[in-house]
This record gives structure tokens, sequence and C-alpha cells, in this order.
């Protein structure tokens, strides 16, 4: 692979060949079900199935809460990781979470998250969770992520 | 009268998360004693949302911190249902280790339509929280 991470439009590149690994690298998120469906710069887009063991109210079938705040949560980080002229890892600072409606039983959540704004330490993110479109969404986000300077190699060796 | 008389809402609390899909699928349980919860997150791969630090997901954490919010207010009202959240804010103050994770949530104030509850999650140390929850919920009248 000739990519260079340090170019961004290479980078965005390689985030799309690599879409289906991007979760299935993260535990949780392979856990949960979700995948990437789409990048561009500074903006990510993913589904999550629906599946019988989300469900948060056995009553109604609704999805738990959980599920929406770690796919927005995600796919914030990711939108950062899709904007950043250097490649860097981010990690939430904070994440506000507003459920609209609830998900309905059986059907896809769709996520969509946009970083806004960078500064040399924080990345801001907005992003929302919807069956179809915008115009009706089951939940609004807005995230800041700290944007994590880069450890030296042995440092990493020694944390693994 | 026993000298200890458990609350009667805890069996209700435990029933809720005993028949929650996604309180299993986290595996989280709890631990009341008379008005006082907590919750508890064994240590689980599948919880890890960074390999190469070895790190907890924060949506795993966030999702444990809002079911026990959730679950505080079923213990201390007679709601027939699990209260709904309205919104949430979580802040990630310490990375979550790969090891059992605890969490005790407080209610701010408890309205006719809508409770406030503020939650924190820790490892070692309870005086060293690794994330934080403020949460608003219907308790009535939706």
């Amino acid at each position: 692979m000739s990519a260079d991470p340090s170019d961004l439009e290479q980078r965005l590149a390689l985030m799309r060949e690599n879409m289906k690994m991007m979760t299935k690298a993260v535990p949780w998120a392979r856990d949960l079900g979700f995948e990437v469906t789409r990048i561009e710069k500074g903006r990510v887009w993913g589904s999550q199935p629906w599946d019988d063991s989300l469900v948060g109210d056995p009553d109604t079938g609704v999805i738990h809460g959980g599920v929406i705040t770690t796919l927005l949560d995600n796919l914030c980080g990711m939108s950062c990781s899709a904007i950043l002229s250097d490649f860097r890892f981010v990690a939430t600072l904070d994440l506000r979470i507003d459920y609209m409606r609830p998900a309905d039983k059986g059907r896809a959540i769709i996520g969509e998250a946009e970083c806004y704004h960078v500064t040399r330490t924080v990345c801001f993110t907005r992003a929302w969770a919807y069956h179809e479109t915008r115009d009706k969404v089951i939940a609004t986000a807005a995230g800041a992520f700290a944007i994590n300077q880069p450890r030296p190699a042995d440092k990493l060796e020694s944390l693994a | 009268m026993t000298p200890f008389e458990a609350n009667p809402r805890a069996a209700e609390v435990e029933a809720f998360l005993a028949r929650t899909p996604f309180a299993q699928k986290l595996g989280m349980r709890c631990d009341i004693r008379g008005d006082e919860m907590t919750a508890i997150l064994p240590f689980s791969k599948k919880l890890i949302g960074n390999f190469t630090i070895k790190a907890l997901h924060g949506g795993a954490i966030s999702s444990f911190l809002e079911l026990t919010a959730m679950a505080q207010v079923f213990l201390v009202t007679d709601l027939a249902r699990p209260p709904k959240t309205i919104n949430l804010t979580i802040d990630y103050l310490r990375q979550g280790h790969a090891k059992d994770l605890y969490a005790r949530a407080y209610i701010t104030k408890m309205g006719r339509r809508m409770a406030s509850v503020r939650a924190e999650a820790w490892q070692e140390e309870k005086s060293k929280p690794v994330t934080a929850l403020m949460a608003h919920f219907m308790v009535g009248g939706d």
C-alpha cells in the first residue's frame, strides 16, 4: 500500500476501502452490529440493524438509547478522522444526546455525523439518528473530541 | 417486624433489568440496599472500544450509566414502567480500563413529570470517576 495517511484525500480513500473493517476492529461496535456506509470529508454515515438483543423496552420492542449513543459517539469520532489533516486518535470529551422519538421496532437506524469545527486540540461534532431522512430524527447528538498528540511507539507498546 | 425489611421495589428493579434484553447483553447487575443501589458491569472483552490501549467503549459505559440512572428512578418511584429518557450528557473523565465498572445514580430533582438525575461510574476509586452522566427522564404525564 502506497497510501500516505498524512494526506487527507489518501486517508479518506483508505477509510472508504476499509469501511467494513472500521467497526469490526471495535469489539463493542461489532457486538452491536453497526457498519459504516459512507465517508466524505468530515462526514460519516453508518447503519445499525435492528436486533432483539438491543431492545430497551420489552413491552414495545424499542431499541435502547445506549445503542444510539454508541452509534453516534463512534460516527462522531470517525468524522474527526475524516477531516484532520494529520492522522490523530481522538477521544470523546463529552457527548449530549437528545431523544426526539422512539425508533420503530424492526427497522435499521441510520446515523450521520459531521465534524464542523477543528482547533489545535479539540474537534466539535454533531450527529443525527433517523430511519429515512434528517427531517424525522430519532435523536440528535453534539460531542467534543480531544485530539491526542502522537505517542512515542515505545509508550504504545507498554500499554498493549 | 423483621430487623431488615427489603425495599419492595428492589425486586421490580431486578426484574426490569432481567427482562430488558439490552441490559442482559451488557451483562450488568445491581446491588440494592434500601434506597441505595450500586450497579455493576463485570468486564467482558466485547465491551472494549480500543484494542491497542485496552479501553472500554464509551458507548458501553454510557449505556450502563443510562440504565443505572433509569433503574434508580424506577427504584424510588412507584412507576409501572421504566422512565423514558429525554436527554443526557456524558463526560468522559478518564479512560475506562479492562476491568469491572461500578456506578451509582443520584436524583437531583424528582418532579411530577420529569426527573433530573446524575450518575457516575468508577473502577478502583469512587473519588476518581471514569465517566459522569446527567440525564432527564419522563416520570409521568407523557
